[in-house]
């Protein structure tokens, strides 16, 4: 099953590379990371999304915290969470400008740049969305695509903050 | 130099070059701390390592940059896996050099990063003290492990000074190593304890690390329940104690292993079920219920669920176990346990580890490996600190010399690194000057770290190395005799090995051999006789000799095991 894994990181050099070999090192995959430096910087969030059963999950969020940088880590796939996806896209079959973007529209599908030779558009929704939009698009109409990878947070009151 | 003398660091392990060589003037012009300059990184790591199991205080190496770091790795791993407090201070090119592959420039971050606890890159020289004083106390809290701190050369210069600054106190947002265990999992635990019926504790290097073996014999003054160790544990629980039932395992004893496959309830402490121990998993110990006490909360369920999890140092887990336990108005099932105590007494009669040993020693003229280690037992009346590398003589130590004392059995259990046993005596000896340290080793293991014989001379450490000789990679031998119809694929040199005694003693030390039973001992009394010198015993044992018992595996659990070479029981 899909999970999302957050985690908050001290931002040192160095620290990303403990996450992303600690995967590699304990035998998972990683299937899209998100990182950035969140309110003051001296901090980072990471989303990570990995596939694995629940003790597979519970091993790889206890590894986790191991790390020294490491400052608190959740699986929000434990409860109800939120969780979007940002995606950019560029074609250069021009005709076929209506269809996408009647696809993109429940995303927030976004022109960003249109001229005689390519279009660029930018939508946001979950991973789900994000891949149905993509297959009903069709993958060969694109000619470049961009994903942000997973982003979430949990529902309702619950926070994951230092 | 006054960030390490702060932290308590009396030896510093090392090797010098070029990206250290800033260091190595500082430590030229100070007196606190003594340099030792071993022959190859890998045993300053050792000799480090030594010092630091045995005392239970961090060892530190100091390296260069390049071949010196990446020489440091082998025991950097070693370290890691065996969760033992040690740090690594790397020199690294001058930070413009950085990425530009410049002359001895590697990435020790990189390269080490899997198998530390944590690692620091200076970029500022006034961190220095902060850098070390953090990694002293990551290194030592918590779940021990190894730390490197890799340190530019041009952040040494000593032409540019800075105010010394130290903290009383390390705090990190990211790191509470501290961790109590939950009153809850305490009290379920000792229910659990106190109404079972075939109880067995099963007790790791955690208990060692904790410093809990005190706290571990005033538990079981009460629980009466037999007690294993595993490889890393020996010497935590007293051997000479009735409850004690040796080692479980691959190599096992009879009993221990039975009587883990056979209980109702394991209290695993210090421990992390390693596939050394459990033999197929899903086989593993069908009746039991599990407690597992561990301070690392990713040990804990890793391999076998815990029904009971305890987070928390294995010490104060213990006190508050004892206490709970006092409090409870259960109390054990004495019956029950008298029986349980029975049924062990009568494994260990069917197959306890001298039982076919004497028969045999009667039969053969060469000398048994066991009773090489006997015969040391006898000679040291049980009190050296003893160290040893990888194989079967590790096996036959771990066997026979019986542990009474936490921290006298210094092995490389995790990695299982050849090399190991002759620079980690170099740090024991070297913390415990007036007591007998041994190196059981080796004729395959002790060419891996050899050199250090000249170390040794060097600073006059008086080790007594036994060399168990059986001209072959014995351990590698064993296998392919059960597994590979005795194809000895590279594990033979019999024509190709030196002369040891010449070897010891053109370091300058005194090598004495031995191939006959009807000598052992009084070369032995020799050897130990001569306190001051390095005595190089090498003795030729019959090559034809395995370890017993040995799981069965794959597809085993605990209680299959080969007895002897053709009784499996």
């Amino acid at each position: 099953m899909k999970r999302i894994i957050s985690i908050l990181i001290e931002n040192k050099p160095g620290a990303l590379a403990r996450v992303v070999g600690l995967f590699h090192q304990r035998g998972y995959n990683i299937e899209s990371l998100n990182v950035g430096p969140v309110f003051d910087g001296t901090y980072s969030r990471m989303s990570v999304t990995t596939r694995g059963s629940e003790n597979d999950v519970e091993q790889i969020t206890k590894q986790i915290n191991k790390i020294i940088d490491v400052i608190k880590v959740a699986d929000l796939t434990e409860g109800e969470h939120h969780e979007y996806e940002f995606i950019l896209i560029k074609f250069n079959k021009l005709k076929l400008a209506e269809k996408i973007q009647k696809i993109l529209k429940p995303l927030g599908g976004r022109m960003l740049e249109k001229n005689t030779k390519v279009i660029v558009m930018s939508a946001v929704g979950s991973s789900s969305d994000i891949e149905i939009a993509i297959k009903a698009i069709g993958r060969g109409n694109l000619v470049e695509l961009v994903r942000s990878g997973s982003l979430g947070l949990h529902e309702g009151e619950k926070v994951l903050t230092i | 130099m006054r960030a390490l003398k702060d932290e308590g660091v009396k030896f510093l392990f090392g090797y010098p070059g070029g990206a250290a060589l800033h260091i190595y003037d500082a430590i030229f012009r100070q007196k606190a701390l003594q340099h030792i300059l071993v022959r190859h990184e890998q045993g300053a790591t050792h000799a480090a390592d030594g010092y630091s199991r045995a005392t239970g205080k961090p060892g530190v190496a100091l390296v260069t940059s390049g071949p010196g770091a990446t020489n440091a790795i082998t025991g950097l791993a070693t370290a890691y896996m065996d969760s033992i407090p040690l740090i690594v201070i790397s020199g690294q090119v001058q930070s413009h050099l950085i990425g530009t592959d410049s002359f001895q420039e590697t990435d020790m971050i990189g390269i080490s990063r899997p198998i530390v606890k944590h690692s620091f890159i200076v970029q500022n020289a006034e961190d220095i003290p902060r850098i070390i004083q953090e990694a002293f106390y990551i290194a030592t809290s918590g779940r021990p492990g190894p730390v490197v701190i890799d340190i530019p050369k041009d952040k040494t210069d000593p032409s540019k000074l800075f105010q010394y600054k130290r903290s009383k106190q390390v705090t990190l947002r990211s790191y509470q190593p501290r961790v109590l265990p939950h009153p809850g999992q305490i009290k379920k635990a000792a229910k659990n304890l106190l109404s079972a019926e075939r109880p067995v504790i099963y007790a790791g290097g955690g208990v060692i690390l904790g410093d809990a073996h005190k706290e571990l014999i005033a538990l079981n003054k009460i629980l009466k329940a037999p007690v294993a160790h595993t490889l890393m544990g020996l010497g935590a629980y007293p051997s000479n104690d009735k409850y004690f039932t040796g080692m479980l395992g691959m190599h096992g004893t009879y009993q221990a292993n039975m009587a883990m496959h056979n209980a109702d309830v394991i209290l695993a402490i210090g421990a992390r079920f390693d596939d050394r121990i459990t033999n197929t998993p899903s086989l593993f110990a069908p009746k039991a219920r599990i407690i597992h006490i561990d301070v690392d909360p990713a040990s804990i369920s890793k391999i076998i669920n815990a029904n009971i999890p305890i987070v928390g140092q294995v010490k104060e887990s213990l006190i508050a176990l004892i206490k709970e336990i006092k409090r409870s108005k259960l109390k054990i099932d004495s019956d029950a346990l008298e029986s349980w105590n029975g049924q062990i007494s009568t494994w260990r009669t069917k197959h306890g580890l001298n039982h076919d040993l004497y028969l045999q020693k009667t039969k053969s003229k060469m000398i048994l490996p066991q009773v090489v280690v006997q015969e040391l037992y006898h000679a040291t009346k049980g009190n050296a600190y003893v160290t040893s590398d990888v194989g079967q003589h590790q096996m036959f130590v771990a066997q026979y010399y019986h542990f009474n004392k936490p921290r006298r059995w210094i092995n490389s259990g995790g990695l299982g690194t050849m090399g190991f046993g002759l620079p980690a005596a170099m740090g024991v000896k070297l913390a415990y000057p007036k007591h007998e340290v041994v190196c059981v080793t080796g004729e395959g293991s002790i060419q891996m770290c050899i050199q250090e014989l000249s170390t040794c001379m060097q600073y006059n450490l008086p080790i007594k190395i036994i060399n168990i000789n059986n001209e072959a990679l014995g351990m590698v031998r064993q296998w392919q005799d059960m597994n590979y119809g005795g194809r000895y694929s590279a594990s033979t040199y019999a024509d190709s090995l030196p002369d040891f005694v010449k070897l010891a003693e053109s370091y300058g030390h005194v090598g004495m051999k031995v191939t006959k039973q009807s000598e052992l001992r009084k070369t032995l009394n020799k050897a130990f006789a001569m306190k001051d010198r390095l005595v190089f015993v090498d003795v030729y044992v019959d090559p034809n000799e395995h370890v017993y018992p040995m799981l069965v595996a794959p597809n085993g659990s605990m209680q299959d095991m080969w007895v002897t070479k053709n009784i499996k029981a």
